[in-house]
C-alpha cells in the first residue's frame, strides 16, 4: 500500500516546507517598516530617547542579529515553546490554541456546505451541457466567483439586520462544546459566504470533468449494459470524476484555513484570521511566526490527507 | 431461416449530415454477418445506431431494427433500455479504455445483470461462470482486479464476459481485434465463435479487416459512404465480388503471388466524405469501371445472383485485369 520510501520522503518533504515558510515568515516579517515599539507607542515613540528605546528594544528582544533571533525562536520551537505576545504578553501557544478551534469549524461548515452544493450544481449543469440548466448554473456560478467576500460578507451582515432584525451575538464567542445553537449561529452566516466562492469552483471543475468523462468509452459500454441513467451517472461518471474533485477539494480547504482573515473580520470571530491581522499590525513577531507555522502545518497535514484520499480512490496509484 | 435481427433502411445523421444512408440487414441465430468497410463508411454508427448507443448529435432519422419482428427504435426509452444489454449485447474497439478504470472486473459483468433484474447472489455466480467461459483462468481471482491488471487481450475477454452474460440474441462486435496483437485477435475470434454456437448468437461484426471477414462471417455487407454497395455470402463475394469496390478491397490483401513484386495494388483516391457527396454513385470519382450514368444517377442495391451489388455496370462488362 503505501511504502516506507514514500512516508519518508513526504516527512522530509514536509519539515523542508514548514522551515522555508517560518523562515521566509521571519525575514518579511523584519523587512516591513515599523516594530513593535511604534506599533505599540504610535507617534509618540518619536519621543523616545535612544537610551529608552534601546531599552525597549533589549525588553522585546529585537536588538539581537536577525540571525541570532531565528535561531532563539527556533531552539524554542523544538522544545514545544511558541513564545510569547510582544503585546499581551500572553503564551502564543495559547493564543492560537484559542483561535484555531473558530477557524477549523468556520472551515469546515464552509468546505461540507461548499462540497455538497459544488458537486450537486456540477453534475445538475454537466448532465445536460448546453441546456437551460447548464447555462443557469454556469451564470450563477460565476457571479459566486466574482464577488468579493468583503461584499457579500458585509452584505450578509446588512441583510440580516435590516430585513429580518437579526444580529448575531459577536460580543462574546461560543464554542461549540457550550452551546450548538449558539455556536452555529454565530458561525452558519460567515461559512455560508466562504462556501459561495468554494462551491462555484467546486461547480465548475464538477461540471467540466462531468462532460469529459461522459464521452468516455467505458461510459458507453455502461450504457450498453442497459444501466439506468443514474447508474451510469453516479457509479461511471461521478465515481471518476471524484478524484480530480477531492484534489480540488483538499486545495481549497488548505486555502480556507488561512484565507478567512476577511470573513472573520466583518463577522468579529475570534479566529487564526483574526489573530494574525491583529499581530501583524501591532507588529507581534511572535505570535504572526506560530500562526503562520501553524497555518502551513495544517496545509502540509490536508495535502497529505488528500494525497491519501486520492489512493484510496484510484486503484491504479496502489502499487499492486 | 428466421432472422433474429432485421435492420431496414436505416439512416442516421450526426447533426444534418446522414452519416448512414438507407442500410439494411438480415441475421439469423448461430449466423455472423460481417459489415466491412473504410473509416467514414458508416459501418460503426450502423453498429451503434442498433445497439441505441450513438454520440451525442446522433440519432436515427429512419428506418427499422427489427428484434425478433418487434421494432425497438420506436420503443419509449424505458423499454429500450430493457433491450440494451439484455438482448443486444455489444463488444467494443478498444479494450484498454472501455471498463471503468475504478471498478473491479467481476462487479462491472455483475451490474450488467442486476440493472436486468437479477439477483445480486445469482449475478455473482453468473459473472464467475461467464469469466469462465471467456477462458479466463481462475474467474474469482479475476473478479476481484482491476482494469489496470488484465493485458488487453484478457480486457477484450471480460467485456465479451459483460456482453453475453444475460444472455442476449444479438452481438453486435464493433471491431473488437482491431487494437490486439494478431496472436491475441486470432484467440478472441475463437472465443466469439465457439459462444455464438454455444449460445446461438446472431452476430454483427463490424471490421474493415477482409482477413478477419475470411475467419468469422458466414454472410457479408460491404459499406461505402453510408451504403450497402454489396451483400453477398462470404465465399461468392471473396470468388467473384459484384462491385467494383469490393474488387479493390480484395485485391489490396497481399497474397503469396503479390509479396516482394512492389507495392500492392491499392484503391485510388480518398473515401467520399458524408458531408460532400457527389450527385451520383459515390464511389464513381475512385472507380476505375466508371461510365456516364455513375456521374449523375446513384446506383440501388439489385439482385446480382448470387448475392446483391449496387453498381451499373455488372462485373462481365468490367474493362481490364478485373475482380
Amino acid at each position: 500500500m503505501i511504502g516506507w520510501r514514500w512516508a519518508a520522503a513526504r516527512l522530509g518533504g514536509t519539515v523542508l516546507t514548514l522551515f522555508g515558510v517560518t523562515a521566509v515568515v521571519f525575514i518579511v516579517l523584519r523587512l516591513i517598516p515599523g516594530d513593535a515599539i511604534t506599533a505599540a507607542l504610535g507617534i509618540e515613540s518619536g519621543a523616545l530617547t535612544p537610551a529608552q528605546r534601546a531599552a525597549l528594544e533589549y525588553q522585546y528582544g529585537t536588538d539581537r542579529p536577525w540571525i541570532v533571533q531565528f535561531a532563539d525562536w527556533l531552539g524554542q520551537l523544538l522544545r514545544g515553546d511558541l513564545g510569547l505576545s510582544l503585546t499581551s504578553g500572553k503564551s502564543v501557544g495559547g493564543l492560537i490554541a484559542a483561535a484555531l478551534p473558530v477557524t477549523v469549524e468556520l472551515a469546515v461548515l464552509a468546505a461540507a456546505m461548499g462540497t455538497v452544493t459544488g458537486v450537486a450544481l456540477g453534475v445538475l449543469a454537466g448532465s445536460g451541457p448546453g441546456r437551460a440548466r447548464d447555462s443557469v448554473t454556469q451564470g450563477v456560478t460565476l457571479v459566486g466567483l466574482a464577488v468579493p467576500e468583503f461584499v457579500l460578507g458585509t452584505t450578509v451582515v446588512v441583510l440580516l439586520a435590516e430585513a429580518f432584525g437579526y444580529f448575531p451575538d459577536t460580543g462574546t464567542f461560543v464554542p461549540l462544546t457550550e452551546s450548538l445553537a449558539g455556536n452555529l449561529s454565530q458561525l452558519m452566516y460567515p461559512a455560508l459566504v466562504l462556501a459561495v466562492g468554494f462551491a462555484a469552483n467546486v461547480v465548475r471543475a464538477t461540471r467540466s470533468e462531468f462532460v469529459e468523462i461522459a464521452e468516455a468509452d467505458f461510459v458507453r459500454t455502461a450504457r450498453g449494459k442497459g444501466l439506468p441513467a443514474a447508474r451510469v451517472r453516479l457509479a461511471h461518471i461521478l465515481r471518476n470524476a471524484w478524484v480530480p474533485i477531492v484534489t480540488l477539494t483538499g486545495i481549497q480547504f488548505g486555502y480556507l484555513l488561512g484565507g478567512t482573515v476577511i470573513v472573520e473580520h466583518v463577522f468579529a470571530l475570534p479566529g487564526m484570521g483574526r489573530l494574525l491581522y491583529t499581530a501583524i499590525s501591532d507588529r507581534d513577531y511572535p505570535v504572526v511566526q506560530g500562526a503562520v507555522l501553524v497555518i502551513a502545518a495544517l496545509f502540509v497535514l490536508i495535502n497529505l490527507a488528500t494525497d491519501l484520499v486520492y489512493r484510496a480512490l484510484d486503484p491504479r496509484t496502489r502499487a499492486s | 431461416m428466421s432472422s433474429v435481427l432485421r435492420v431496414e433502411g436505416l439512416r442516421t445523421a450526426i447533426g444534418d449530415v446522414e452519416i448512414v444512408r438507407g442500410v439494411g440487414f438480415a441475421v439469423a441465430a448461430g449466423e455472423t454477418l460481417a459489415v466491412v468497410g473504410e473509416s467514414g463508411s458508416g459501418k460503426s454508427m450502423t453498429a451503434l445506431s442498433i445497439a441505441g448507443l450513438l454520440p451525442r448529435g446522433g440519432r436515427v432519422v429512419g428506418g427499422e431494427v427489427l428484434l425478433e419482428g418487434r421494432d425497438v427504435l420506436a420503443l419509449p426509452e424505458a423499454r429500450r433500455r430493457a433491450v440494451r444489454g439484455a438482448e443486444i449485447g455489444m463488444i467494443y474497439q478498444d479494450p484498454m479504455t472501455s471498463l471503468n478504470p475504478l471498478t473491479r472486473v467481476g462487479a462491472q459483468v455483475a451490474e450488467g445483470l442486476t440493472a436486468h433484474g437479477w439477483t445480486k447472489v445469482r449475478a455473482r455466480s453468473r459473472t464467475l461462470e461467464v469469466l469462465a467461459e471467456v477462458g479466463l483462468p481462475s474467474p474469482a481471482a479475476i473478479a476481484r482486479l482491476y482494469p489496470h491488471q488484465l493485458s488487453g487481450g484478457m480486457r477484450q475477454r471480460v467485456l465479451i464476459a459483460a456482453a453475453i452474460a444475460p444472455r442476449p440474441k444479438v452481438l453486435i462486435a464493433d471491431e473488437p481485434t482491431t487494437a490486439l496483437d494478431v496472436t491475441i485477435q486470432q484467440q478472441i475470434l475463437d472465443v466469439v465463435a465457439r459462444l455464438r454456437d454455444e449460445y446461438g448468437l446472431a452476430v454483427v461484426w463490424i471490421t474493415h479487416d477482409l482477413g478477419v471477414v475470411a475467419r468469422i462471417a458466414d454472410e457479408v455487407l460491404v459499406m461505402y459512404a453510408g451504403r450497402a454497395v454489396e451483400r453477398a455470402s462470404v465465399r461468392p463475394l471473396f470468388a467473384a465480388p459484384a462491385h467494383p469496390y469490393t474488387a479493390g478491397l480484395l485485391r489490396s490483401i497481399p497474397t503469396p503471388a503479390t509479396v516482394h513484386r512492389g507495392a500492392l495494388p491499392q484503391i485510388g483516391g480518398i473515401p467520399a466524405a458524408p458531408s460532400g457527396l457527389p450527385a451520383g454513385c459515390p464511389f464513381a470519382p475512385r472507380c476505375p469501371q466508371r461510365i456516364g450514368r455513375c456521374e449523375h444517377e446513384e446506383p440501388p442495391l439489385t439482385d446480382r445472383s448470387p448475392g446483391h451489388a449496387a453498381c451499373w455496370v455488372s462485373p462481365e462488362h468490367w474493362a481490364g485485369e478485373a475482380r
